[in-house]
Order: structure tokens, then C-alpha cells, then sequence
């Protein structure tokens, strides 16, 4: 029951892009397309998921165990980085039709705030490893979720005839703001 | 290119959330007030400054294979400067602005500045393009709260001018990406009329 609680917060409630806006240049960068959204999307569940574990441990067994809180950033960030380039190198040896998939999408994945925002969340709000994993699983559910629905959108107004100014970024954004006040109708469910 | 036009590129031509679009992130979170904008800003700047000194004094030590990964360090270490600084002096703006402190280290203004600049200029140039870009980007964060608060709760920089309660929807999350949308809009239409 707890799970679900946190599922259904961090999907929907708390929409990571939508509600706590985490995560916007990727969100307009990659969302002109519903193949590359969904491409994306899987780039950055999968590595949500392993960067929420790792961060998480190294928090407990050695940050805290040493005093050594408040290099959280520095250590998060770099572990990151290093996380995403070794999923990189190891997709690239073990599944070739996953890395053609996920492949460009990795290197992007580094500077998306919400990786390191999930990671200092699920420190901050107390879980423990496994509402920690389901909780970064979620948001990066949450995530795909947002940046297909977007992708779907664009795709239809291709052919609108916009006007010059309102072209690309402002466009997104208005329709993002309109996402954001239907998830907004998700408040108080739990 | 003359210091004049290295600091005030980051206004205008150059500014960051309104003509490049980096760094949206906190401006969509931290934009609910003018003076939370604009406290945000100012974090930012000084993480600008002091990434881009440092990284422009290092340039040709650091090997051109491991820049990235060093560039994030550095920046990161400035970061965390900025976070016990303002936990330890301004507790209450350190609490609204939450997560997004730590978050400045993924702001693709700082890393892009640090790549594009920072690393290739003198000391000098660096330390003002940073200053530039930061006050471009605090300017822009101000403005873009100051219309959220006088739009969503009739107040500006605090004080109430507007009777009544404001349209809330304008402080929450959508009232955001409609004020950048819109702002970033009306530059696009002022830059190339028709």
C-alpha cells in the first residue's frame, strides 16, 4: 500500500516536469517526436533507477559513516557522470540494438537535472533503498509519461500555422503549461 | 571583442533563458516571487564567477579528455560553497529555493559558459563574461517574478498593492511555462519583427 502511495505521488501528483518542473531541457529538447520521446524516455528510467541505488549507498555505507555529508553534491554528480559513461561502454558490448536505441540519448542524460534531483530527494525525504528505487522508478515514469504526451501534441501541430514568434520553445511551453494545469486536477487524490 | 560588449552580451543579446532557453529549470521552480528569482540569480552568478575564474586559470593543465568531468568538479565545489553559505545566512530563501541549490550544478548555463568561454579566454574576460551572464540571468529571473507576483498575489517584492487574492494559478507550476512562454515570445517578435 505504501508503494502504491508513492507511486501514484510521484507519477502523478508530484509529476516530476509537470508539478515540481525538474527535468525541462530535455523535456523541450527531445520531445518533437514520439519515437525519440519514447526513446529517451527508456534512456532515463534506466538510468534513474541505477543512479538512485548507487547515490543511495554511497550515501549511507560511506558519506555518513565518514561525516562527510555536505560533499553530497560533488560525490552525487560524479558518480552520475561516471554511471551513465559505464552503462554506456557496457551496452555497447552486450546489446547492440539496445545501445542503437538508447545510445545517443546517454551522454545528454548527465547534465538532466531530474537524475541528481531524484537522487538528493530520496536522501532527503528519508527512504529506504526500496521506496527509494520505487520512487525514482516513478518519477522517471512520471517523466516518460510528460515527455510523450508533449511529443504527441508537437506532432499534431506540425502543420499548424503558428506565427513567427510563437514558433518552437513558446509553443512547448504554453502546451506544457496547459499539461500542467490538467495534473494539476490530481491533487489531493491521496 | 571589447569588455564593454563581453559584459553586457549577457543582457540582451546573448541572454541565457530568454534567447538561448539554458538553465529553464529553476527559473520555471524558483520564479514565484521577484525577490526568490531574483536570490536564485544570484547563487547562480557567483557559482559563474567563480566557475569561470578558476576554470580559465586551469585550462591548460587540465587534459582535454577529462575537461568535462573536471569542469563539474569545479563547479560543483562552488556550488557547495553557495549552499552552506546561504543555510548558514539566509535559512528562510535557502528553504524556498530546496532542491534547487544542489541543482545549480546541472544548469547547462554554468557548464556551457565554462566550455565555451571560460576555457578558451583570459582571466579577465572570463570573470566578466561570467558576471555578465549571471546578472542576464538574474535580470531575467526578476522579471519574470516580478510578473508571476503581481499577476498571482497582487504583491510586488512583498508588498501588497492589489486588493484581493491575485489568480493563484500564476504562482503555481502552469502560471510559470505561460510566463516564460509568452516572454520568450514577445523577444523573438522584438528581434525579427514579421
Amino acid at each position: 500500500m505504501e508503494y502504491i502511495l508513492i507511486i501514484i505521488s510521484a507519477l502523478l501528483i508530484n509529476n516530476v516536469v509537470l508539478v515540481q518542473t525538474i527535468g525541462i531541457c530535455p523535456f523541450l529538447g527531445v520531445s518533437n517526436k514520439v519515437d525519440t520521446a519514447l526513446g529517451m524516455a527508456g534512456a532515463v528510467t534506466f538510468v534513474i533507477v541505477l543512479a538512485t541505488m548507487v547515490t543511495y549507498l554511497i550515501q549511507i555505507y560511506i558519506l555518513d559513516k565518514l561525516g562527510l555529508a555536505f560533499m553530497q553534491t560533488i560525490t552525487f554528480i560524479l558518480v552520475i557522470a561516471a554511471l551513465v559513461q559505464m552503462i554506456e561502454i557496457i551496452l555497447k558490448k552486450i546489446s547492440q540494438p539496445l545501445y542503437q536505441a538508447l545510445g545517443i540519448y546517454l551522454p545528454l542524460i548527465t547534465t538532466n537535472c531530474a537524475v541528481l534531483g531524484v537522487a538528493i530527494l530520496v536522501i532527503k525525504k528519508n527512504y529506504n533503498l526500496i521506496e527509494g528505487v520505487v520512487y525514482g522508478a516513478s518519477t522517471a515514469l512520471g517523466f516518460g509519461l510528460a515527455l510523450i504526451i508533449l511529443a504527441g501534441i508537437r506532432e499534431q501541430l506540425e502543420l499548424a500555422d503558428i506565427p513567427k514568434g510563437m514558433k518552437g520553445v513558446p509553443t512547448s511551453l504554453v502546451i506544457a503549461g496547459i499539461l500542467a494545469l490538467a495534473f494539476m486536477g490530481f491533487t489531493g487524490i491521496v | 571583442m571589447n569588455q564593454l560588449q563581453n559584459f553586457t552580451k549577457g543582457f540582451f543579446k546573448e541572454n541565457p533563458i530568454l534567447v538561448l532557453v539554458l538553465g529553464t529549470c529553476p527559473t520555471l521552480a524558483t520564479t514565484t516571487s521577484s525577490l526568490n528569482g531574483m536570490g536564485m540569480g544570484i547563487a547562480t552568478t557567483f557559482v559563474l564567477i567563480g566557475s569561470n575564474v578558476v576554470i580559465s586559470l586551469l585550462s591548460n593543465v587540465i587534459p582535454d579528455k577529462v575537461r568535462i568531468p573536471a569542469f563539474v568538479v569545479i563547479i560543483a565545489s562552488f556550488v557547495t560553497i553557495v549552499d552552506l553559505v546561504m543555510q548558514a545566512y539566509v535559512p528562510a530563501l535557502y528553504e524556498t529555493l530546496g532542491i534547487f541549490i544542489p541543482l545549480i550544478v546541472v544548469n547547462c548555463i554554468v557548464l556551457g559558459r565554462a566550455e565555451a568561454f571560460a576555457s578558451k579566454n583570459s582571466i579577465l574576460s572570463s570573470f566578466i563574461d561570467g558576471l555578465g551572464m549571471g546578472l542576464g540571468y538574474t535580470m531575467a529571473l526578476g522579471i519574470i517574478g516580478a510578473f508571476r507576483e503581481i499577476v498571482g498575489s497582487g504583491t510586488i517584492f512583498g508588498h501588497k498593492f492589489i486588493q484581493g487574492d491575485g489568480i493563484l494559478v500564476f504562482i503555481l507550476a502552469p502560471g510559470a511555462f505561460w510566463a516564460l512562454g509568452y516572454l520568450i515570445a514577445l523577444i523573438n517578435r522584438i528581434k525579427e519583427p514579421k
